[in-house]
């Protein structure tokens, strides 16, 4: 598969930065011109949460709810049961967190086709802080049935994203982040809900990511290629789960490292454990959000204090094939 | 125009047989609540034999009425009113409430049962469901062309998010939307003026931008006629208290909130043993609460 990356995009200070939610919100104004009964909703987010692209071009389809996200969830989902294809846009936290429990009865109980696009997900919010840096999204959207959850890596693939959500069926949730990431795919990547994309091939460790992450397990394969061979999975869509290609690749290297800005209880890193404890079991090590609530901070020092940059996972990915490493010598196994 | 006698007649009697029935069904489950769903009987009848814009037999037509139910713990009434009223629930069906494989949940399933409209039970979220499609009706220019009726508990009035729908509702003028609430003043941990006072709920509504009216919920002249005029209000949302009495129709279950949520047989015993209760309600509603000799 040929995945068309951008230019140079290993060259760290040439890659562009943007912002996946612009990608998000410019990729509802588009879709919005060809589908009639796209609606977006608003909690007084539209500015920053970037559902102002779509509702400047179509106000009579832009529904603004104000600070309300259970009233949110429950109009979106009196559109959808009239037929209307309901794209719901706030921050993470209250998007999906305050009105958990209306998604759960008006969305996925009765199978409402509606999108959920967030802002403001992990630590990627920034100086906001815990209260905003929404790191338990994945988990509680991932445990109701019938939920597609996708994680963009950048820009472009959240503007894919929302535009690929309108086909699928059921409820949708799409993870955004505020901060700016490095854009190294481009309008060329082929971009498929569901299906992981092996961005780069290797034997001795599987490293898997979603949004942000992705970019930096592609530089560290780089920088690591004479010690150590690093296939890179960039698992977009986290449920339902791409299964067979992470299967594939477990069974080639035999170790598998995940990497999310995400709690790794019930994030993306667990959800690949259940399915490989269950089917073909490797040694793992789950990175990411520790389990903890961070603090107010610049995105560049909360992901070098809370290891989520490049040279923490770099750090973290080394330390594991070690210790592994190691104990397969000592074994029976080798 | 008010409803002829003869016709209110008829459906006195549809709805007394719609509480027998209620009762049976009920009894059979074993689970289940008696106070609301006895209390709502008669609004049921006007709705399915008088007011609603439906067709059993084309349940999902599209230009029907949607009548959304968001105290989705009074749906027994709702399946008896639809058996009654032609849908494709049989009066064997009735007697499978609340057991495995049934359609007929103990909370509506849209899934099982789409022409319920929606999945409900946790309160406090009908409205704003109502309120989407009204907006979905409005944005399509079909305001005009069907009506959406949400039919609310009073105790979900505690909700927070019934505030954040009357508020949108309001802001969007979606005078294709009439809310109804059961005001029986009870709600499972006792009378809903100690749980969390709810008066002045006439002035809350009013105060949110709502066209408020109030009506007596068992008389049938007086609900056809407050339905009937509630749909010509224009520019506001339009809410009616309809005062009800919980229990309705059974002597020993009125008015008492330990009726709320339990099917008889399995009610408090101050007045009847609990072996007799489904029996002792069925006869007070045969013979009229004795004004009668022999009922049907």
């Amino acid at each position: 598969m040929k995945y068309y990356l951008a230019d140079n995009y290993l060259d760290e200070k040439k890659v562009e930065w943007k912002k996946m939610r612009d990608g998000a919100g410019i990729g509802m104004a588009e879709l919005g011109e060809k589908k009639k009964d796209m609606v977006v909703l608003g909690a007084d987010t539209a500015g920053s949460a970037r559902a102002k692209y779509f509702a400047k071009k179509f106000p009579e389809r832009f529904v603004q709810v104000g600070v309300a996200e259970q009233n949110l969830t429950g109009v979106a989902a009196g559109l959808a049961y009239e037929g209307k294809v309901p794209y719901v846009v706030t921050y993470a936290a209250f998007l999906v967190g305050r009105a958990w429990e209306p998604i759960r009865t008006t969305m996925a109980y009765p199978e409402n086709h509606a999108v959920y696009v967030s802002s403001h997900a992990g630590l990627a919010t920034g100086s906001d802080g815990p209260t905003h840096q929404m790191t338990e999204d994945i988990s509680i959207m991932s445990c109701l049935p019938g939920f597609t959850v996708i994680a963009p890596a950048d820009y472009q693939q959240a503007r894919d994203a929302v535009k690929a959500a309108y086909d699928l069926k059921g409820p949708v949730y799409i993870r955004n982040v505020r901060e700016a990431t490095p854009a190294f795919t481009t309008e060329s990547t082929p971009y498929e809900v569901g299906k992981a994309q092996v961005l780069r091939e290797g034997k001795d460790v599987t490293a898997i990511g979603h949004g942000f992450m992705v970019y930096w397990l592609l530089l560290i394969a780089e920088e690591l290629k004479d010690e150590l061979s690093i296939e890179v999975i960039n698992l977009h869509t986290i449920k339902p789960l791409d299964k067979e290609t992470i299967l594939k690749s477990a069974k080639k290297t035999g170790h598998v490292f995940t990497a999310e800005d995400h709690n790794i209880v019930g994030g993306m890193g667990s959800m690949v454990a259940d399915m490989l404890a269950q089917n073909y079991p490797v040694p793992m090590k789950l990175h990411g959000v520790m389990d903890e609530f961070a603090e107010s901070g610049s995105f560049k020092d909360l992901a070098k204090k809370y290891k989520l940059d490049k040279e923490g996972t770099k750090k973290e990915l080394k330390k594991f094939m070690k210790e592994w490493r190691k104990y397969v010598s000592l074994s029976v196994r080798n | 125009m008010p409803l002829h006698y003869e016709k209110v007649k008829v459906l006195e009697k549809k709805a007394n047989q719609i509480r027998q029935d209620l009762i049976k069904m009920l009894e059979e489950a074993g689970a289940g609540h008696s106070a609301g769903p006895l209390g709502m009987a008669d609004i049921f009848t006007a709705f399915y034999f008088h007011v609603l814009k439906h067709d059993p037999k084309n349940p999902m037509w599209p230009e029907r009425d949607r009548l959304i139910l968001s105290n989705g713990h009074i749906v027994p009434i709702r399946y008896v009113t639809l058996h009654h009223a032609g849908y494709d629930i049989t009066k064997k069906e009735l007697m499978t409430l609340r057991k495995i494989d049934s359609r007929i949940e103990g909370h509506p399933s849209y899934k099982l049962i789409p022409y319920l409209e929606t999945s409900s039970g946790p309160l406090g979220e009908g409205l704003s469901q109502a309120a989407g499609m009204a907006l979905s009706a409005k944005m399509d220019g079909k305001e005009h062309d069907w009506h959406i009726w949400c039919l609310m508990s009073d105790g979900e009035q505690e909700e927070g998010m019934t505030w954040e729908a009357a508020m949108l509702a309001s802001k969007y003028r979606l005078s294709n939307l009439t809310g109804i609430i059961d005001r029986n003043n009870i709600q499972i941990d006792g009378f809903t003026e100690d749980v969390m006072p709810l008066e002045p709920l006439r002035d809350k509504y009013e105060s949110f931008g709502w066209h408020v009216m109030e009506m007596n919920g068992h008389d049938m002249t007086e609900i056809v006629s407050t339905l009937e005029e509630a749909k010509a209000i224009q520019e506001k949302p339009v809410l009616i208290i309809a005062n009800t009495i919980p229990g309705k129709g059974v002597d020993f279950m009125e008015y008492d909130y330990h009726w709320h949520g339990v099917p008889p047989g399995g009610g408090p015993e101050d007045d009847v043993k609990k072996k007799e209760q489904a029996k002792e309600a069925l006869k007070q509603l045969r013979t009229l609460g004795g004004k009668i000799e022999h009922g049907e």
